[in-house]
């Protein structure tokens, strides 16, 4: 219809503007920065215009209207913040509040709680409600998902998210009335692989999720921008850290990869992510021995073997490792004569998110697959094959070695290992070097599509513990071959100028949600 | 059998049949004129037909009082989608009990209503939404259905005019709220019975998302007269606004309750005390309820009006659904207006946050007043949690929730500060 074209005149708060056809009171608001609080409306859900927080009074209608659903019609005149306006907001606030335990003192969403926040705001210190309060009791509502009754205030993003976006409706409102409650029908637990996001759209502490639970108060938290490693989606993520251990992850919203959404799997990859004991200093070989050492030495004995002529390249890397750290080592093989490298690539059964189908928990639970190909890394089932009897340099990049098998590694004139954890495999390399997770640098990743995300540092690496893009080209510049690259921008924009895949992007560009999608040309998708 | 309190000030033009048990099956209600309106209607074209509803001036009897030829102008004629017709007979206000009689004695009045009605605004499936309570009610609707369609007067190509229309009797399952349309229209899609926001209007986006039209079965009984004899004969009852007849559900502390039918021109206080024959011997009447317990309460004083959608306005409350209640001197008016706030609560659907928190606010305050426990600042809060209520919700429960909380405390303010002061009842026990 040419209808939903036409531009509107409104005026919100005394500021002219022109919206298309269609366009709500409550999105036209936002782009004049008049933010009207809400409860039951999410940007990615349906409006139904239940919790009444929204209201704003429109010159000419008899009563405040509900600008999450209500559509700007021409020369409308809003007020968003009118004494009406605002008695209305304060009854809301007051009404949810009748029977709310006000008990953030232990609630999980304290300190990021709409409910407090908008409790705040109208500053209503004392409640006029004097009866008793209606206490409901919690219950579970998955394996890992809470639900506490008496913290709902009945928004239904839950019952929504489960409808309209997993396209599971296994939730809904129990009862009517103030008796009302979320369940499932049948009050039996569900489980969905996209059930976590029942938490995150929660606007109070009614969802909360057992794994985060009663771990951490939100203010404490320190938020990063980051990617999920979790699969090749690579979901925009925000991962929450306190003393420096990731609590949890959080989507971040990105239109073109994860909406406002990330899948279980995911959350639990980022906790787990470098989990367990850490190689925290570089080590060398000492006849039969690994020794600690300190960067200098380790660079020191690497820079020495590398110059004694090992021999031709071989390495294992991981699909986990971000692009930097794999071009880093591209630059050294290449150094001395690269065979190639190969990695491997854990898969697992797929999951849609039907409501946003670009979503998928893919089969590839690595990040950086793609990233690897491009860089010329050949993906393979048996990594191990190309190493068996490798006289040369041989090098493992962040690859666990689970699965390695007896004497890996021992044919090569130097085996070099660039890892987080030791596994027996690695004992028998030459030098080790302690590397950084994705957590614990900056650094990007590319995506199934080819989209090129990047990822900030939240948290400090264990140790001594730097990232191979890091060390590595302080190497190749003691070696003579290169520049020195003293962040991973500038690795970027080396490897942006050789890999044509590339070409054109460096961390402005990609800014946070990323750029290099197909069928997009790489600035256009700059955000 | 005679129908009980028949009086001869009544226009029973609707309730001529009530009590006649050979009215209930087709074909004694073809030999009292049934489906001659129909008949008349299939040779007009539906355009025609509303035209004549509109020009009768036939207001919505559910509650709201919208024109309903108008109403029928706002669906769709271009047949892109299809357009449905409910027939509102949930009839979930308190003290209403009209439709159930029309669907007792005469169902085929009303299934004649719902064909020319279908017809005018080209639906081809209509819906008879009855409240799952009427038992009785349902299986005479249903035997009706079934009659009507044996006489091909449902169905294909009825009464061999080429239009097409099935009718389908679907039962509530116990919510006042499936009885506000959008509320119905969600129970009937299989849902829960939500109201929805307004716009989208049920002639845009209605039952299963098509444009539907939702009628009070009054309404729709009232179409085959209207039809049959034109606008005309219609208007010559009732006001210029208010044409036609009523039915007023009387109940409470009356002499003689039950149904009657008047000329919307009628005088209410006439209504209370001559044709319900006023309250009890010995007793006087304290306040009337003139339209369902959603409208606000009138004191004796107030009721020398017309019964008219705007006499009855003028006077200070509402026409509604004409559910009216009469309580007299022997009530506590206080535990009176608690138990209807206390019905609101248990029907609040609870989507809004203002009607499903402040029916249990008012209430418990009502019920710690009644236990002796009020306080003075009770009554400001009561006015100020109704304010908060009223206009701020998706549907107008909320509203009527408060009605009689702040027209009580307006009309009867004696009864709350004695309650709360003295801890006695100004009731006469």
């Amino acid at each position: 219809m040419n209808d939903e074209k036409k531009l509107l005149n409104v005026t919100i708060d005394g500021v002219e503007l022109e919206v298309p056809a269609g366009t709500t009171i409550l999105a036209a608001a936002e782009r004049v920065g008049a933010v009207i609080p809400r409860y039951c409306y999410h940007p990615g859900l349906s409006a139904p215009a239940v919790c009444r927080m929204c209201l704003v009074e429109v010159e000419g209608a008899p009563k405040p209207l509900a600008s999450c659903v209500q559509p700007v019609q021409d020369d409308m005149v809003v007020h968003t913040n009118t004494a009406q306006a605002r008695k209305a907001r304060r009854a809301a606030v007051e009404f949810l509040l009748m029977n709310h335990p006000l008990d953030c003192p232990i609630c999980d969403a304290a300190g990021q709680c709409e409910l407090q926040d908008y409790a705040f705001e109208t500053g209503q210190l004392k409640t006029r409600y004097v009866e008793p309060k209606l206490v409901m009791g919690r219950d579970k509502v998955t394996p890992e998902i809470v639900y506490f009754a008496d913290r709902c205030i009945l928004c239904t993003r839950c019952v929504r998210f489960m409808d309209e976006i997993a396209k599971d409706p296994v939730l809904v409102v129990i009862n009517r009335g103030q008796r009302g409650y979320i369940d499932t029908m049948t009050g039996e637990l569900f489980e969905n692989p996209f059930s976590i996001n029942i938490v995150d759209v929660c606007p109070v502490g009614a969802l909360v999720n057992e794994d985060f639970l009663f771990k951490a108060r939100a203010w404490d938290l320190d938020q990063t921008a980051s990617i999920c490693p979790g699969c090749s989606q690579g979901c925009n993520v925000s991962l929450g850290t306190k003393e420096e251990r990731i609590v949890r992850a959080k989507p971040r919203f990105n239109p073109e990869v994860n909406s406002y959404w990330m899948c279980d799997h995911g959350r639990k990859t980022v906790i787990n992510w470098g989990a367990g004991a850490r190689i925290e200093v570089p080590m060398a070989r000492d006849g039969d021995e690994l020794k600690p050492v300190d960067w200098p030495q380790a660079l020191d004995a690497l820079s020495e073997a590398i110059g004694n002529e090992p021999g031709r390249a071989r390495a294992i890397v991981s699909a986990g490792a971000s692009n930097e750290s794999l071009f880093t080592l591209r630059r050294l093989m290449e150094e001395l004569g690269s065979d190639g490298g190969v990695f491997r690539v854990p898969t697992g059964p797929e999951a849609e998110l039907p409501g946003f189908p670009k979503l998928k928990l893919r089969r590839d639970r690595v990040p950086n697959a793609k990233g690897a190909e491009l860089l010329g890394f050949q993906r393979s089932d048996a990594v191990f094959d190309s190493a068996q009897g490798h006289r040369g340099a041989l090098f493992v990049l962040e690859d666990t070695l689970e699965g390695a098998p007896d004497g890996f590694g021992t044919n090569a004139e130097l085996f070099v290992y660039i890892g987080t954890r030791l596994n027996p495999a690695a004992r028998s390399a030459d030098i080790v070097l302690p590397s950084t997770t994705f957590a614990e640098m900056a650094g990007t990743f590319t995506n199934f599509e080819g989209r090129v995300q990047r990822f900030e540092q939240a948290l400090r690496g264990p140790g001594l513990a730097r990232p191979w893009w890091l060390t590595g080209s302080a190497l190749l510049e003691r070696l003579g071959a290169g520049g020195r690259y003293r962040t991973a921008a500038e690795v970027f924009a080396a490897l942006a100028s050789e890999v044509s895949e590339y070409e054109g992007l460096n961390y402005e560009v990609l800014g946070l949600k990323g750029a290099g999608a197909p069928g997009s040309s790489a600035a256009a998708t700059a955000g | 059998m005679a129908y009980p309190h028949a009086h001869p000030r009544e226009v029973r033009l609707l309730s001529k049949y009530f009590g006649d048990e050979d009215a209930i099956g087709i074909e004694g209600w073809a030999e009292r004129g049934g489906y001659v309106a129909l008949e008349k209607a299939l040779e007009m074209g539906p355009d025609e037909v509303t035209e004549v509803v509109k020009e009768s001036g036939l207001r919505g009897r559910g509650g709201a009082g919208f024109p309903a030829g108008l109403k029928w102008s706002f669906m769709p004629k271009d047949g892109k989608r299809p357009n449905y017709l409910a027939c509102n007979a949930d009839e979930s206000e308190p003290g209403t009990f009209k439709d159930r009689e029309i669907m007792r004695w005469t169902p085929h009045q009303m299934i004649e209503g719902i064909i020319i009605c279908s017809y005018a605004i080209r639906a081809q499936h209509a819906y008879i939404y009855i409240r799952g309570e009427m038992v009785d009610v349902v299986r005479v609707v249903n035997d009706a259905v079934v009659e009507a369609y044996r006489k091909g007067y449902l169905g294909e190509n009825i009464l061999g005019s080429g239009y097409d229309l099935e009718l389908t009797v679907h039962l509530g399952a116990g919510a006042y709220i499936a009885g506000e349309e959008t509320g119905l229209l969600s129970s009937l899609e299989g849902r829960r019975a939500e109201p929805k926001v307004k716009p989208p209007f049920p002639a845009q986006r209605g039952a299963f998302g098509m444009p539907t039209t939702v009628n009070n079965v009054e309404t729709l009984a009232a179409v085959p007269h209207i039809v049959e004899n034109g606008a005309d004969w219609y208007r010559q009852w009732g006001t210029e606004k208010s044409p036609g007849t009523k039915l007023f559900s009387c109940c409470g502390h009356l002499q003689r309750p039950g149904n009657y039918e008047v000329s919307l021109d009628f005088n209410l206080k006439e209504l209370v005390y001559d044709l319900c024959g006023g309250p009890p011997e010995g007793r006087q009447l304290r306040a009337v309820i003139p339209g369902g317990s959603s409208v606000p309460l009138m004191t004796v004083d107030e009721i020398d009006c017309d019964v008219s959608y705007e006499g009855i306005e003028a006077a200070g409350s509402l026409q509604g659904s004409g559910g009216l209640i009469a309580i007299d001197d022997s009530a506590c008016l206080l535990r009176s207006i608690r138990k209807m706030v206390d019905f609101y609560a248990h029907e609040s659907c609870g989507q809004c946050t203002n009607c499903r928190e402040g029916t249990v606010w008012l209430a418990n305050i009502l019920r710690r007043i009644e236990r002796g426990d009020g306080r003075e600042e009770d009554l400001p809060l009561l006015l100020d949690v109704g304010a908060n209520m009223a206009g701020r919700t998706i549907c107008p429960l909320s509203d009527s929730a408060a009605v009689p909380v702040v027209s009580g405390i307006q009309k009867f303010e004696e009864e709350f500060v004695a309650h709360i002061k003295d801890g006695t009842c100004t009731a006469v026990r």
